[in-house]
């Protein structure tokens, strides 16, 4: 760590840990009345453990992204932050709004648009606390060296903020409200997002392979443009049956199609950009966690999404657990395993200690990721089987769920590993001290 | 490759390209909000009680049980389409009887069975939600869902 300030991320660190735990809990007890549907029923029905779930994982990983921001960005631009002070007023003001949803929804007052559910004085809260993370965080890079990844990093977030101001927009007509419901959702997903995905990626491959930074920022340049060009109009794959017009189903299959090659570019990038790297980086479970992020990323959002982007496809598959597998695994690629990947690589010298191997760690990737792979591969199973029944068939809903019982239970199974894996890597950045396996022989020294 | 593409060029190119397709974007934003405000959601006024109908259908967060044109969660049927299924589309009392008598029953309580919760929701509320819902099953969906099991 070269400058004092990067230890703010620190906290945001800790903080989105906390939730990642609640988050799977709540995403593995969703999973349980799925197979045991009496669990809690009049107590904590599934809609409030949904929230629950939901929420916790986007508050999360936007702590992340902040985090990785006030970690990146000193060394980036070569100066201290702005305030340590109002990175921290940020983060209480965060942490206040979220103990306030969660007590909310626990007592019944929510809002009730998918992931925007919290009470109108969190919205707030968070816009507030946008403003002074872009306020502290634009001073920062103003002041010092620019560099390509805080500018792609600076736009996505600052584009992410303000696409923040549609969840305040909600019209009474529901086809606009869910028009611009997806301002906020796809183009945070699917655009904004991917800019600050790629900025962490090209930051990590930069500290850890030692390719020329020339090199790096050329490629994050072609990635987020890819992502830009193909994510805005790609929008159109949720205008195809809420009431939109029907030219969105041809705009929206050709330009969510090309969506699929930002990713394949991140995952290529990581993969080139390791090959080529001269640099043995003793942090080998940063290294495992960037390139299985942007691997699973181009499975989840590329080809998942791929999957069910056609209109002639998503007529049949929109809205079944055909979605269900592809938002886990798209998630989980490219923000969760992005995210973990930033922590692994600061925790060590956010801590003060030399980076090591981080041997449990990297069980906690595969436990983890095979979860998460073998969930989505149930879910697939059961969304095709509930597409043919009802969609095709034509049987009713709670006729086609009673035959899918098994594939829930696999769900659950798989869960319980992601839960474990989960726990065992927040563990291993926080209790384990030393190297449990000692390291081998190293080849090349590194830098 | 390396001289045509240089750095300086892919940066002009990304901020160039992104501003075209944001303008293209807002265009056709404009014109759906148009076109769902004249056309496809013509079919019944949006009148107070539909939109107090969709207060209730908010403040309750069905969506994080149900799906509504596809989007919401999987745990329980769509309801986009749930009038037509009843068969109560056009009678607006029918609609509310037959929706009263649901939300009254919930939970259901059956072992084993997926359990919606009881809302306590007055007279005037339940009417307004059976509005909101055959507002909506009245939009034009291109024909979506496929069939009239949701
Ligand atoms: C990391 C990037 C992505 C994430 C996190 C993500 C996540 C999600 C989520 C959570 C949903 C469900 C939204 C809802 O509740 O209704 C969804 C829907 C969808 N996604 Fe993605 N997605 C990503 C990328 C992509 C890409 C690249 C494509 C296309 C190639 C795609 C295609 C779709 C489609 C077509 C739907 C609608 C499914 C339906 O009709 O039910 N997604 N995505
Ligand atoms: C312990 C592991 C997990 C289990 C058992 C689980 C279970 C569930 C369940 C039951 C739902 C509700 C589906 C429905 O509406 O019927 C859900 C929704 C969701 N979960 Fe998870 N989850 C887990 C982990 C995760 C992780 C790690 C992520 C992020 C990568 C995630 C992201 C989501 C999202 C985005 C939705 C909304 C999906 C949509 O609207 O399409 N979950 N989860
Ligand atoms: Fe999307």
């Amino acid at each position: 760590m070269k400058y004092q300030s990067q230890k703010v991320a620190y906290a945001y660190f800790l903080v989105a840990m906390a939730l990642f735990a609640i988050q799977v809990l709540g995403g593995l007890l969703a999973g349980w009345i799925y197979i045991s549907p009496n669990t809690l029923s009049e107590l904590l029905p599934f809609n409030i453990i949904r929230m629950l779930h939901t929420n916790a994982l986007i508050v999360w990983l936007l702590l992340g992204f902040f985090g990785a921001a006030y970690y990146l960005v000193p060394e980036e631009s070569e100066r201290e932050l702005f305030s340590t002070k109002l990175a921290y007023i940020q983060l209480a003001i965060l942490v206040v709004g979220t103990l306030g949803a969660v007590v909310s929804y626990l007592v019944g007052i929510h809002g009730g648009r998918e992931f925007l559910e919290q009470p109108l004085w969190v919205k707030f809260g968070i816009l507030v606390a946008a403003v002074i993370f872009l306020v502290n965080i634009s001073l920062t890079v103003l002041a010092g060296r620019k560099t390509a990844i805080t500018n792609i990093l600076l736009m996505g977030l600052w584009l992410l903020c303000l696409l923040w101001v549609f969840a305040f927009i909600n019209p009474d007509n529901l086809s606009l409200d869910k028009m611009y419901w997806w301002f906020v959702v796809h183009l945070w997903v699917e655009a904004t997002w991917e800019l600050v995905m790629a900025a962490i990626l090209g930051y990590l491959m930069l500290k850890m392979t030692g390719v020329d930074r020339e090199v790096v920022e050329k490629w994050l340049y072609v990635i987020v443009a890819t992502a830009l060009f193909s994510g805005i109009l790609g929008t159109g794959h949720h205008f195809f049956w809420i009431g939109t017009p029907g030219y969105w189903q041809w705009i929206g299959s050709i330009f969510s199609v090309f969506e699929v090659i930002p990713f394949f570019a991140m995952m290529s990038f990581a993969f080139v950009m390791v090959w080529k790297g001269r640099k043995n980086h003793p942090n080998k479970a940063a290294l495992l966690w960037s390139l299985g992020a942007s691997t699973v990323a181009f499975f989840g959002a590329g080809v998942w999404g791929f999957l069910h982007t056609l209109h002639g496809v998503n007529f049949y598959t929109h809205g079944t657990q055909i979605t269900a597998a592809h938002g886990h695994l798209a998630f989980y690629g490219a923000y969760v395993a992005m995210n973990l990947a930033m922590f692994t690589y600061a925790m060590p010298q956010l801590r003060g200690r030399a980076p090591y191997n981080q041997v449990l760690n990297m069980a906690s990737f595969w436990l983890m990721t095979g979860g998460m792979c073998f969930m989505t591969f149930v879910l697939t199973f059961a969304g095709t089987i509930q597409t043919h029944m009802q969609r095709i068939v034509g049987d009713y809903y709670m006729e086609v769920q009673d035959q899918l019982g098994l594939f829930y239970m696999m769900r659950f199974g798989a869960g319980v590993a992601v839960v474990l894996g989960a726990l065992l890597f927040i563990y291993s950045q926080l209790v384990v001290r030393r190297e449990l396996i000692a390291p081998g022989p190293v080849t090349t020294p590194g830098e | 490759m390396s001289e045509i593409l240089t750095k300086s060029r892919a940066r002009n190119v990304f901020y160039g390209g992104s501003l075209f397709f944001v303008v293209v974007f807002v265009a056709m934003t404009v014109h759906s909000h148009r076109y769902i405000v004249e056309t496809s959601t013509a079919g019944m006024p949006l009148t107070d009680e539909v939109r107090l109908g969709k207060h209730v259908w908010e403040r309750a967060s069905c969506i994080n049980c149900h799906t509504l044109h596809g989007e919401g969660a999987y745990f329980a049927p769509e309801v986009g389409n749930v009038m037509t299924r009843w068969g109560v589309l056009d009678d607006p009392e029918s609609a509310f009887e037959i929706l009263n008598g649901w939300m009254q029953a919930q939970p259901s309580g059956i072992e084993g069975r997926r359990q919606m919760p009881f809302f306590d929701l007055t007279e005037e509320e339940t009417r307004a939600l059976a509005e909101f819902l055959r507002w909506a099953d009245q939009t034009d969906t291109q024909n979506w869902p496929p069939n009239d099991a949701g």
